[in-house]
């Protein structure tokens, strides 16, 4: 009788569990469906992503490299912040990558990532992005995954509506969302309207060294320029922005910002500024911001500062720049992959205004004005429109395309993905984000050729989306499936920092070129030892400089006698394994600086200022080897009086 | 002899190929190589399968006291090897072309292929000394040293043919396309011998006396 009433609670117990399957809204759902999810984005053990994807970190001021559609993190590449895990910005060799024209600084706000290309397809060479605090513009190598570059860029502030990169890598456009004084000055606040200035920068990228120097600032009305995009294919030579406060209000904009039913995309025929930049034209301006540039071949970053900028007044260039009114403080502005749509999505309404180019090419050439804006033409808007998609959702931000002939937008106020159609402006299909998602991406989905298989949803607020971690938690990001007609919801992970943007791009592009190490033969770092017989101490005046090498299991020398309180030591530390994934770290107790992780080939240097007497140790951060726990070393340091002389071994007795 | 000839000369000439050609391969992987290490053995010396290997192999061997992998002036061997497959490449040629014209007989073929023959075992049996000595005189003062279940230092010698586990590494030992075409090219001169030993046969009687007065 007990194995009857035994299999009857089993029985029992198994109709509870179907019932309350069938109960779930939204966070998971139950059966066949769910397996199959599973399944795409079960990357097994020991293979790899199908996609890389590059999410900005906000407010950690770097960029994180995940994998989709795993969501695997892979790297956190600093860019603009210190970052004590590598010694960057902590090493003598990256300190000049944070340098400004406001001196040092350890952090930045990393906003919007771009991937360079060529005849508007992704060609993965590098990977910009800006820093929006103190405005600035990184250049990151795609075959080390390091920052090599950035730029300083003056008369800016707020720098939001950047890092977008042209079709052919020609320029990477920041611009301002701050307007400012140009040139800085002492003025009253509430005099801002019509002083203020708003820059757009167009920033020349060399196209074999990737090197960025500002081409021409276009000096705009003082408008926020919120965000950015350039035309593409037939509306290649174009960029468009959008703007906010046309107000030009300095106080609650919350309010006094939100009064024009329009703000403006301004249109901007970046060719034709150029043609006339080239012919002499523009105004040279005194200016002072840093160029910070890192070697690959010397492991060492300089920093330069320019000293002057060319400016260009819009309206000494007739024909160059339009304004095309678009509803309700428009947030995103995208541009179709056929470069004929530019979609401005007004974060204030429920619609989305859809822009076409063919139009406005035709209302700029039969001058259909409906008046100016600091003398430059407004075009009418009725002449412009392509289309309204009805969304029926709240607060667009930012679209993205499939290369399919749809479009997703993301709802903030929603918090959804609406998928549309281009043309017919028809609603497709709607998904719940978990919560208020800001940018989404899809593999090249703002190039000519997207990989449309993908949507990621970059959320601002993740609640109770995974375990709770205290007041401060991870960002969410939700993964959907977009092969299909209906877009599928397949994964939800947590991302690192607050990422705003993301850019992805296949794997078959990036990493068969990702390089493994860093060929001591080629690394011309002043201070490297090639060879350990060249390890040696050497004082100057107070300057203590260790040429140091490593290699599994030691370090060369490893004792070091002679250091006085009061010396400037400097370890240059040359790994000299030349095998993947071999790097070797080191620290030095009491340092006032982080640890550093030299890579195989590469010198890294690190300073400490002893200011005990002893005999002090240091060690390998890094678990080279099995005889990893040996990798250590002693420096003796001796009274300021002392006159012992500077010596170093290794393996004596 | 016009045929034997003819493959006497292409089966010594295939040796040449040992210039070009790694002789024999040596691949060492393990779970933290999942792109394994290599050594290509040439008859001048040993070269890494990807630039840095025998770097990163000498790195490994320094725990378990091995020496480094020798460089070409390290061994006499490396010296000696080429000029005896040079001399008997130019011998093989010789000989075929003296069949040719029917100046030697078949007789010589074999010869030639008998003395490559015991200079390939007599190669083989360095080459495996020299693994043994590579593999088992290791360092006293070496970081790890390990012993067999039976209390004797453990040996480091790769396989001269096959497949060996060794700690944490799969070696595997086998001939690269150099030894390919020794093989084939010494076949070839066998075959040169059987072919001549007919074609010798057919020939008009003569000549066979007078070459047999010589
Ligand atoms: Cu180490």
């Amino acid at each position: 009788m007990k194995i009857y009433y035994s299999s009857v609670l089993a029985l029992f117990s198994a109709v509870i569990f179907l019932t309350s399957c069938g109960n779930n809204n939204g966070k998971s759902s139950g059966g066949a469906l769910n397996s199959s999810n599973a399944e795409k984005v079960y990357v097994a053990p020991g293979e790899q992503d199908e996609f890389y994807a590059f999410m900005s970190g906000g407010y950690s001021g770097n960029l994180t490299v995940y994998g989709l559609p795993s969501g695997r993190m892979f790297k956190e590449i600093p860019v603009f912040s210190q970052f004590p895990t590598s010694g960057y910005g902590y090493s003598e060799e990256t300190k000049p990558m944070l340098e400004t024209s406001h001196g040092f600084i350890p952090w930045d706000d990393s906003h919007h990532p771009d991937i360079s290309q060529t005849n508007g397809e992704l060609d993965g060479r590098w990977i910009f992005i800006n820093g929006n605090n103190t405005p600035r513009i990184a250049r990151i190598s795609l075959t080390t995954f390091e920052t090599v570059e950035i730029i300083e860029v003056p008369n800016s502030a707020g720098n939001h509506s950047s890092s977008f990169i042209t079709e052919n890598t020609e320029y990477v456009v920041a611009g301002t969302r701050f307007s400012v004084p140009i040139p800085q000055r002492d003025m009253p606040i509430k005099d801002y309207k019509g002083n203020f200035k708003g820059a757009l920068s167009f920033i020349s990228v060399d196209p074999e060294s990737g090197h960025m120097d500002i081409k021409f600032q276009l000096m705009m009305p003082g408008f926020d320029y919120d965000l950015s995009h350039p035309g593409r294919d037939k509306s290649h030579g174009w960029f468009f922005f959008t703007t906010y406060n046309t107000e030009e209000a300095n106080s609650l904009l919350e309010v006094n910002a939100s009064q024009n039913d329009k703000d403006f995309i301004a249109a901007v025929n970046w060719k034709k500024i150029e043609e006339y930049v080239n012919n002499g034209g523009g105004t040279k301006m005194p200016a002072n911001y840093a160029h910070n540039l890192y070697d690959e071949d010397t492991h060492m970053g300089t920093t330069t500062m320019k000293k002057e900028v060319l400016t260009v007044d819009p309206l000494k260039v007739p024909g160059a720049v339009f304004f095309l009114p678009t509803p309700k403080s428009p947030h995103g502005c995208d541009v179709d992959p056929t470069g004929e749509y530019i979609i401005g999505n007004g974060k204030l309404s429920a619609d989305l205004t859809v822009h076409s180019f063919t139009k406005m090419i035709d209302a700029i050439e039969n001058k259909k004005f409906d008046g100016e804006a600091y003398g430059i033409p407004i075009l009418k808007f009725e002449d412009v429109l392509a289309g309204t998609v009805k969304s029926g959702g709240l607060g667009p931000l930012h679209t993205e395309f499939d290369g399919k002939g749809n479009a997703y937008t993301t709802f903030f106020i929603s918090s959804e993905v609406v998928k549309w159609k281009l043309g017919s402006w028809e609603v497709i299909d709607r998904k719940p984000t978990f919560y208020s998602v800001g940018h989404l991406m899809i593999p090249g989905g703002n190039s000519r050729k997207p990989f449309g298989k993908y949507v990621v949803a970059l959320n601002k607020i993740t609640k109770d989306r995974y375990l709770p971690t205290g007041p401060e938690m991870e960002h969410s990001a939700q993964l959907y499936d977009i092969s299909g007609e209906k877009m599928e919801l397949i994964y939800d992970f947590p991302t690192h920092g607050e990422p705003h943007y993301a850019a992805g791009i296949p794997a078959s592009i990036l990493a068969p070129k990702s390089q493994k190490i860093y060929r001591l033969d080629e690394n011309k770092h002043p201070y490297a030892v090639l060879s350990p017989d060249q390890a040696r101490v050497e004082r100057k005046g107070n300057e203590v400089h260790i040429y140091m090498s490593t290699i599994r299991s030691h370090f060369t020398p490893d004792n070091i006698e002679g250091v006085k309180v009061g010396d400037k030591v400097y370890f240059h530390i040359t790994n000299h394994e030349q095998d993947f994934d071999v790097p070797h770290g080191f620290a030095m107790i009491g340092q006032n600086s982080s640890e550093l992780l030299v890579m195989p080939g590469q010198t890294k240097t690190s300073i400490w200022e002893p200011k005990q007497v002893g005999v002090w140790p240091f060690y390998c951060t890094d678990f080279c080897s099995a005889l990893h726990q040996e990798m250590q070393g002693y420096v003796r340091v001796s009274p300021a009086s002392s006159n012992i002389e500077l010596s170093w071994s290794l393996g004596e007795d | 002899m016009k045929k034997a000839g003819i493959l006497m000369i292409l089966g010594s000439l295939l040796l040449l190929a040992l210039f070009k050609f790694p002789l024999w391969n040596i691949i060492l992987g393990a779970p933290q190589y999942p792109e394994p290490l290599g050594m290509d053995i040439y008859l001048d010396g040993i070269k890494g399968v990807n630039e840095f290997d025998i770097q990163n192999i000498d790195g490994l061997n320094h725990y378990i006291g091995m020496k480094t992998i020798p460089k070409p002036a390290d061994m006499w061997e490396f010296n000696v090897f080429p000029t005896v497959i040079g001399i008997m490449v130019a011998l093989g040629v010789l000989v075929g072309l003296l069949g040719f014209f029917g100046k030697v007989s078949y007789w010589w073929f074999i010869g030639w292929f008998g003395l490559m023959s015991v200079l390939g075992i007599m190669g083989m049996y360095d080459f495996n000394a020299w693994m043994t000595d590579y593999g088992t005189n290791l360092d006293p003062h070496a970081i790890m040293k390990l012993s067999n279940p039976d209390g004797t230092p453990m040996s480091y010698k790769p396989p001269l043919f096959g497949h060996e586990k060794m700690l944490n590494f799969d070696v595997d030992s086998y001939p690269h396309i150099g030894a390919y075409f020794m093989f084939v090219g010494m076949m070839i001169t066998a075959l040169a011998f059987f072919i001549g030993k007919k074609e010798w046969n057919k020939r008009p009687q003569k000549n066979v006396e007078k070459i047999l007065e010589v």
